[in-house]
């Protein structure tokens, strides 16, 4: 292609993106279609790609053709192994992709698809891919190491502690509002309860499979325990439908979170072989295709968004989480623009796969454009529904009413019609009894994706399939994240014990095994116990509360690689992490002020225990949900606390770097030449 | 048609990444053995601290 069609070709994209984000945000009163998002997403990420991640490589990051990287220098056939740039990206977005990009678009769809989509295209091209790509690379340039080691390092002691504190407090938080959203997915829902029961012996079924039949054929066995995951979604029809069953797997709120504590004290216990790994396994075949196929569906169906692009809860009086779309909105959406876990994954394994320091571009910022892209979807799912149905199904009953009369009301009153007879026929469409306070995020997304799919595969009569699909995904998917997350949490809560007594930190010591998951689970078991017994629904609590972990960890990560580059001799291209960690900064200690201060009782925690102490009698129940209130208040005012102490220490290091009063160290390892360009040019 | 049975090959070689079947096949090939359940039961002992402390992301 000549230089003159090139040029022309990346104009016309850059002039049709421009044209899809302002039909997007220009239009008011008239419904747009969907692909106008999907539009304006790919051109916003082909440009960012192209350019700004471009000149990260060249100006920033001087990536190195020459050198050799930890997978070929230390190639072990096990941990470090140098893989294919494809495969490798399949690998890390895999990894990468969890339900957050799905649960966070679709509760910030109450300000309306506008804010949302332009925080998930910026907060991706200029926060999210950078942040994956550079951690990524500077994780390459130091034999894989972890997002804490290079913390302690390059930053120094309090950097080290800060990281893993965050780290751990992420974890506990996300297992708590990640349960919290399959209890409320799963509750009253009879189809739901027995598909994900049969998850479990599915997965016991596939390790006994992999293990003694045919053993390492995981593909296969994948396939075999997708097809037994459908026959247990139709089975759950018949459950759902039979009176003489049913009752066995109607659960309420507080059955559901007591079972999925015992499952997340066993599946930590338990041999990974058993039932974490062939879940993880399923999980992952289950998301994959999944995903896969709702970007199909909407490429193809192209559905048209009944959302507004701005709704009367920008305010901050939003039914599903109180609070102003500064800051509230850019914490609910992480994953899918941001998130500091990703720089978990991206200093994991995948450094120590990657094959040339080049595909670092490839692989950290081209997976994280696809995560983005996945919001996008979920944003879409989201306001494929009626804005009414969108909030009956997401607001608590704390808020709209405990009726569906009450509710209808007064959703109406607030101008997006809807009404009981409506809602219970969707309901009966789905196969569900109520769809009414089903907060979480995770059934108004598959309402809206059995929406997009009913309307041409199958019509209205597989409706409920789709939306027990969706439903079992989100779940699986979810509890995957659970028993992995315990399991790492107690890693981690045996590694800082050992510290303490040696014995603790035996990993196979079954004393300590126990002891560690009790603690883990306790931690993630009150924070899910809190959000069940919470009028308000907990996610208005408990989500944002996850949001401010996330972003602070991100800005853990963005000190870490800013620090970096002023200690490379780079501190005039320091914007490029410095922009994003400003942004995030300016996002988490705002919402973490009012999360904890502010005066309205639905979005400061501790003036919600102040009103409660002072409107009702003393009683058991009020005074756990004040100290519940005052223990999210001390988590969120420590992590900021900590947070800003490592912002101090990277502040005073860049400044001394900066002044010429240190001289800046930095700990790559050794530049070794790399054999794989020789042999590509020969 | 050439391309489109790359893309695949591709395609088969990342989801072999994914669900740890390359993994295996290198267990095999470094420690010189054929594939049995008790090739597979060590091999899984070898993997399990690292896939354990994995973190699954959000």
């Amino acid at each position: 292609m000549t230089k003159s069609i090139r040029i022309l070709t990346w104009l016309g994209l850059a002039v049709l993106g421009a044209l899809a984000l302002g039909t997007i945000a220009l239009h008011r009163g008239e419904e747009i279609n969907a692909m106008w998002l999907v539009v304006a997403a790919f051109c916003a990420y082909a440009l960012g790609y192209r350019f700004y991640s471009r000149f990260i490589s060249a100006k920033v990051l001087a990536l190195d053709a020459r050198r050799a990287t930890p997978a070929e220098r230390l190639e072990d056939g096990r941990d470090f192994v140098p893989t294919n740039k494809w495969v490798l990206f399949g690998h890390h977005f895999a990894a990468i992709a969890g339900p957050g990009p799905l649960v966070g678009p679709v509760l910030a769809a109450q300000f309306g698809y506008l804010p949302g989509t332009l925080w998930i295209l910026i907060g991706a091209v200029f926060g999210g891919c950078v942040q994956d790509f550079v951690i990524l690379l500077f994780s390459v340039r130091r034999d894989g190491k972890s997002l804490t080691e290079m913390a302690r390092e390059e930053i120094g002691i309090v950097g080290g502690f800060v990281a893993y504190a965050a780290v751990i407090s992420i974890i506990v938080i996300l297992l708590g509002a990640g349960a919290l959203i399959v209890v409320n997915a799963l509750k009253a829902s009879p189809w739901g309860v027995f598909t994900i029961a049969m998850t479990i012996p599915i997965a016991v079924f596939m390790g006994f499979y992999l293990r003694h039949l045919r053993p390492g054929k995981v593909l296969e066995v994948s396939f075999l325990g997708f097809i037994f995951v459908m026959l247990a979604i139709w089975g759950g029809q018949w459950v759902s439908q039979t009176p003489a069953v049913a009752p066995w797997f109607t659960l309420t709120a507080p059955t559901l979170a007591v079972i999925i504590i015992i499952y997340g004290f066993a599946a930590s216990a338990l041999p990974v072989w058993l039932l974490l790994a062939p879940r993880d396994y399923l999980s992952t075949f289950v998301k994959l295709g999944t995903i896969a196929l709702l970007a199909l569906g909407i490429v193809a169906l192209r559905p048209t968004l009944q959302m507004p692009p701005l709704t009367r809860f920008v305010d901050g009086s939003g039914p599903i989480f109180a609070g102003k779309i500064f800051p509230f909105a850019f914490i609910t959406i992480a994953c899918g623009a941001i998130s500091g876990f990703h720089s978990l994954i991206s200093s994991g394994t995948t450094p120590k796969l990657i094959r040339r320091e080049l595909e670092t571009r490839m692989v950290g910022y081209g997976a994280m454009m696809c995560e983005s892209m996945v919001a996008i979807l979920a944003t879409i799912a989201a306001c494929v529904l009626s804005p009414g149905t969108y909030f009956a199904i997401n607001s608590p009953a704390g808020i709209v009413g405990q009726s569906p009369e009450a509710a209808t009301a007064t959703i109406s009153g607030w101008g997006f019609p809807v009404t009981a007879a409506g809602m219970h026929a969707l309901a009966q469409a789905v196969g569900e009894q109520t769809l009414f306070n089903r907060t979480g995020g995770a059934p108004a997304f598959a309402v809206g994706m059995a929406h997009i799919f009913s309307s041409s595969l199958g019509g209205q009569a597989v409706m409920a399939i789709w939306y027990h699909f969706a439903i079992m995904f989100e779940a699986l998917f979810i509890l995957t994240v659970l028993d992995a997350g315990t399991r790492v949490g107690r890693f981690m809560v045996q590694d800082a014990l050992s510290h303490v007594w040696r014995p603790l930190g035996r990993t196979g010591w079954y004393p300590s095994i126990l002891a560690t998951s009790a603690l883990i689970v306790a931690a993630w078991g009150s924070f899910l116990w809190q959000g069940v017994k919470d009028p308000l629904g907990g996610i208005n609590s408990l989500w944002p509360l996850f949001g401010i972990c996330n972003q602070l960890l991100a800005t853990v990560a963005l000190c870490v690689a800013t620090t970096i580059i002023v200690k490379m001799g780079n501190a005039k291209y320091s914007p490029v992490t410095l922009a994003p960690l400003a942004w995030l900064v300016a996002v988490t200690f705002t919402a973490s002020w009012h999360k904890v201060f502010d005066p309205n009782p639905r979005i400061g925690f501790l003036a919600h225990a102040r009103q409660l102490a002072s409107s009702t009698a003393p009683s058991h129940g009020v005074s756990r949900l004040i100290f519940n209130d005052r223990l999210d208040a001390a988590v969120a005012g420590a992590l900021v606390c900590m947070v800003a102490l490592i912002l101090l220490e990277s502040i005073s290091l860049w400044v001394s770097v900066i002044s010429g009063r240190m001289q800046a160290r930095v700990r790559e390892a050794p530049f070794v030449p790399t054999r794989f360009a020789a042999e590509e040019q020969g | 048609m050439m391309r489109l049975r790359q893309i695949a090959t591709t395609l088969m070689a990342a989801l072999r990444e994914i669900f740890d079947e390359s993994a295996y096949m290198r267990f095999l090939s470094r420690n010189q053995i054929c594939s049995s359940p008790r090739a597979y039961a060590a091999f899984l002992r070898e993997q399990e601290n690292a896939k354990a402390r994995r973190p699954k992301c959000c």
